[in-house]
């Protein structure tokens, strides 16, 4: 059972991901992209990652991506000219691709980590639900907690700063 | 399921949102495979924690998760000026600023 659900989980992320490098029109590439971070919601899930999991829904899936697609229907999603600057990319860039997932794999699978093998220790049912991570960011990480509501703050004001409407510059 | 399976399948995903940036010009579809990008390492995340079996992989997940939606936003507004300036959407049309 368990098998099975990573197997279609894993297919719909990595169909998702193509779909997202594949897709000429922009929007389609969105909508790829959905696909592949419900995908992975799942196998969060199945990684005992709960409430990884449900953040990853509402705030991946849900706000981010109707960013996302707010901006292309206003920029206006534009196919990409057939016209090739650095000749020989097309060809070059999957070549390239493919080095980097060999190269990752040997540095992974190449490792000693004996633990990999196996399933990971048996977890009680409270693991990684929203109580738990809950104590660890606010006892054991709260530095980066609080540091990341700055972030998110300057990320907000920057964005107001570089997409608004400029004033009206002589009045 | 083997922690392994979960950790290749993170390097296939982080290696398809390399090619993707080496191959698209749009600059939304580049955010997207930032995206894929980050992904992958928060799948590596949260397989690693179980693997070791502590909560702290998916604490580092969530705040992966802020950075990139930070990211996002920045991102896109900055697409937004570009094309409130009529300026073209493709990155390599975009090279005043190459030496």
């Amino acid at each position: 059972m368990e098998a099975v659900l990573f197997f279609a989980a894993a297919i719909g992320a990595l169909g998702g991901a193509i779909g997202v490098v594949a897709m000429r029109n922009p929007l389609f590439s969105v909508l790829a992209l959905i696909v592949h971070l419900f995908s992975l919601a799942v196998l969060f899930l199945l990684l005992a990652a709960a409430f990884v999991a449900a953040a990853q829904v509402v705030v991946y899936a849900g706000a981010v991506m109707v960013l996302y697609v707010f901006v292309v229907a206003y920029v206006g999603g534009d196919e990409e000219s057939a016209w090739e600057p650095i000749p020989g990319q097309r060809l070059l860039a999957p070549l390239l691709g493919a080095a980097l997932f060999v190269e990752l794999s040997i540095a992974v699978l190449g490792s000693s980590l004996l633990a990999l093998g196996t399933n990971g220790p048996k977890v009680n049912p409270g693991f990684g639900d929203p109580a738990a991570i809950g104590r660890l960011l606010l006892e054991r990480f709260l530095i980066p907690f609080e540091a990341s509501s700055i972030l998110l703050l300057l990320a907000a004001v920057g964005a107001v700063v570089l997409a608004g409407r400029k004033r009206e510059e002589s009045a | 399921m083997n922690v392994e399976w979960y950790i290749v399948l993170s390097s296939l995903l982080f290696a398809v949102g390399a090619l993707g940036i080496l191959i698209r010009r749009s600059p939304i579809v580049i955010l997207l495979c930032l995206e894929l990008m980050l992904n992958a390492g928060n799948l590596a995340l949260v397989a690693f924690s179980r693997m070791v079996g502590n909560q702290q992989g998916q604490v580092f997940a969530l705040i992966v998760m802020v950075v990139a939606a930070c990211e996002v936003v920045v991102g896109l507004g900055l697409i937004v000026a570009i094309f409130r300036c009529r300026l073209p959407l493709d990155v390599d049309e975009l090279r005043e600023l190459r030496g």
